[in-house]
């Protein structure tokens, strides 16, 4: 059941001049989260903007006793939300409402989980990563940005004893180019069973279940759409998946997702 | 002090008079956990034609100053589904329901009609003759004084459901719309429905939505819709229920000093899921603060003299 807590600011981490990691005191929803699901948030009252934004939860903060006690969100500055959150304050309050969504499927020790992150797509990880990891679930994460300075937090992964492939489109750190190119490669290396989640941008999305497809693994990702409300009232957020009918249909990704299997959506 | 809160429409009474708005609240059941849908005046539910429909291709929504465009294009499951699958959620919820009834011809505004007095647990019917987004039916008998009328008495005919006919604004009087609807046999009206409305990517030069126009809502639009339910009061007797853009106690009771017996909160919804708790606060603590014992007392008892001070 989602709650809306008016969550102050624990702490507000400037990674660069576009990308922060904000801590916010919300137990409950904390306390609640599965791997995969989203917040809605509204860092200013007003309406400008009007409506919440959907943030996938990054990380779950706990007390020394292991209990959550908040959450972070990865935010990338690209509108108006997103600057809000960039700017808050220490002890601000910023309404927060989650969990929400279909989260992840878990699986056990006999699949590797391979994550496949682009950009700002690396926030759902952390939790799942933490999830996977008491399965004795071997994890790798593919992660690719524009540029070195476009990677974050890999620390929080190396700590979860995550392999880490790392792609950038300049070079600049990793390999050069897209991360799909590794993926494929190490894709049809693979001898064991994996399964890939993945997110971030819409065509990564795409390539990265063309993929998947292509070696038979089992895929999951999940998807960013612009959503009105996040609790299924408005139907703005859909996404097309193919029916039983054999038809393509439009499902809600607030409810229906955001997590869906990459063999469910219709790619364009 | 006793508050009595409640809203009389033909045989139905409304607990109170905030009503979820129909595209604005799923089918309610997506709200079943967070609030107690009985706790609601009443719950109107998405619009429904016969069959199911697809909608529009996103992007759906776009914001705008102090609103947002919709065109959703009126997806959903058709009203059989709604009967078998959501109506005894609703109906277990304890919740008053409302559906919105849609169609392209009046016949299947009849049809449709017909299933949902046929089955149990509806306490009206919306008829949604103002949706801006959809090309065919709706909008084409809701801007229409002769479609208004024809629409109504073929419903009046198959029903005996309270008939609550959706107004649009996008017309030069939205109240001979509700006169026109009254005199067809409309047990009340309810408005604004979205305005027309257009939003440009300046950049790619192309709409932000899909379907090019979409219909405003949101706190941009409530002065007007203020003004058109001022405006109706003075044309029709029955009850009106108000909307467009009521984010607080203060904007509700606004439309119904204006002259609405209850009213629709969708926009703001969305926002805040958890706001219909704080508006009724909002509006007892008013009610007492006034000393106003019955919420009827209230409605369109907007003052227009300086009253005298003895």
């Amino acid at each position: 059941m989602p709650v809306d807590i008016e969550a102050p600011v624990r702490y507000n981490r400037r990674l660069s001049a576009h990308y922060n990691v904000i801590a916010l005191d919300a137990p409950e929803v904390a306390a609640a989260a599965l791997p995969g699901q989203f917040v809605m948030v509204k860092p200013q009252p007003g309406f400008e903007p009007l409506l919440r934004r959907p943030f996938s939860i990054f990380e779950i903060l706990r007390d020394t006793n292991g209990a959550p006690t908040g959450l972070t969100l990865l935010s990338k500055k690209i509108g108006p939300t997103t600057t809000q959150l960039y700017e808050a304050v220490d002890g601000q309050r910023v309404p927060c409402l989650g969990p929400l969504g279909r989260p992840f499927t878990l699986v056990d020790s006999t699949t590797e989980a391979w994550m496949v992150a682009g950009g700002v797509g690396l926030a759902p990880f952390v939790t799942l990563a933490e999830a996977l990891r008491p399965r004795g679930v071997r994890l790798t994460l593919f992660y690719g940005g524009r540029s070195s300075t476009d990677l974050f937090c890999l620390d929080v992964f190396e700590a979860l004893g995550v392999r880490i492939v790392l792609a950038t489109e300049d070079g600049s750190r990793g390999e050069l180019g897209r991360i799909t190119v590794p993926l494929d490669r190490e894709l049809q290396q693979a001898a064991g069973s994996v399964q890939l989640y993945a997110c971030g941008p819409e065509p990564m999305l795409a390539a990265v279940a063309r993929l998947a497809a292509k070696a038979r693994r089992r895929c999951e990702v999940s998807v960013e759409r612009t959503m009105g409300c996040g609790m299924g009232g408005c139907y703005s957020c859909v996404v097309q998946v193919h029916g039983s009918d054999g038809k393509a249909h439009y499902v809600r990704s607030c409810t229906g997702g955001p997590v869906f299997d990459a063999g469910a959506l219709v790619w364009e | 002090m006793d508050l009595d809160l409640s809203v009389a429409i033909k045989s139905l009474t409304l607990k109170n008079p905030l009503i979820a708005a129909s595209g604005c609240f799923g089918y309610g059941v997506e709200y079943r956990e967070a609030v107690n849908l009985a706790d609601l005046g009443a719950v109107a539910v998405k619009g429904l034609f016969l069959n199911e429909r697809e909608g529009h291709p996103p992007p759906r929504i776009i914001e705008t100053p102090a609103g947002m465009l919709n065109a959703i294009g009126l997806q959903g499951i058709g009203v059989h589904r709604f009967v078998q699958e959501r109506l005894p959620e609703l109906r277990e919820a304890g919740a008053t329901v409302i559906v919105n009834v849609c169609g392209s011809t009046i016949d299947e505004y009849a049809e449709v009609s017909r299933v949902l007095s046929d089955a149990e647990g509806v306490g009206a019917l919306e008829l949604n003759i103002s949706c801006p987004n959809i090309k065919e039916g709706g909008i084409q008998f809701g801007c229409s004084l002769g479609g208004t009328f024809d629409v109504v008495s073929a419903i009046r005919k198959v029903t005996e459901l309270p008939i609550i006919p959706k107004l649009t604004p996008n017309v030069t009087s939205v109240a001979s719309f509700a006169r026109a609807a009254e005199d067809a046999g409309a047990d009340a009206v309810s408005l604004v429905n979205t305005f027309l409305a257009m939003a440009i990517d300046v950049e790619s030069r192309r709409p932000e939505l899909s379907n090019v126009m979409g219909g405003l809502s949101g706190p941009a639009i409530r002065p007007i819709a203020v003004r058109m339910v001022y405006e109706c009061r003075q044309q029709v007797k029955i009850p009106i229920i108000g909307m467009g853009g009521i984010a607080s106690a203060r904007d509700a009771l606004e439309f119904i000093i204006a002259g609405a017996n209850a009213v629709q909160v969708g926009t703001a919804n969305f926002t805040d899921p958890f706001i219909w708790s704080k508006l009724l606060e909002g509006i007892r603590d008013y009610m007492t603060r006034h000393q106003i014992a019955r919420i009827a007392d209230l409605v369109g008892s907007l003052q227009l003299a300086v009253p005298e001070h003895a």
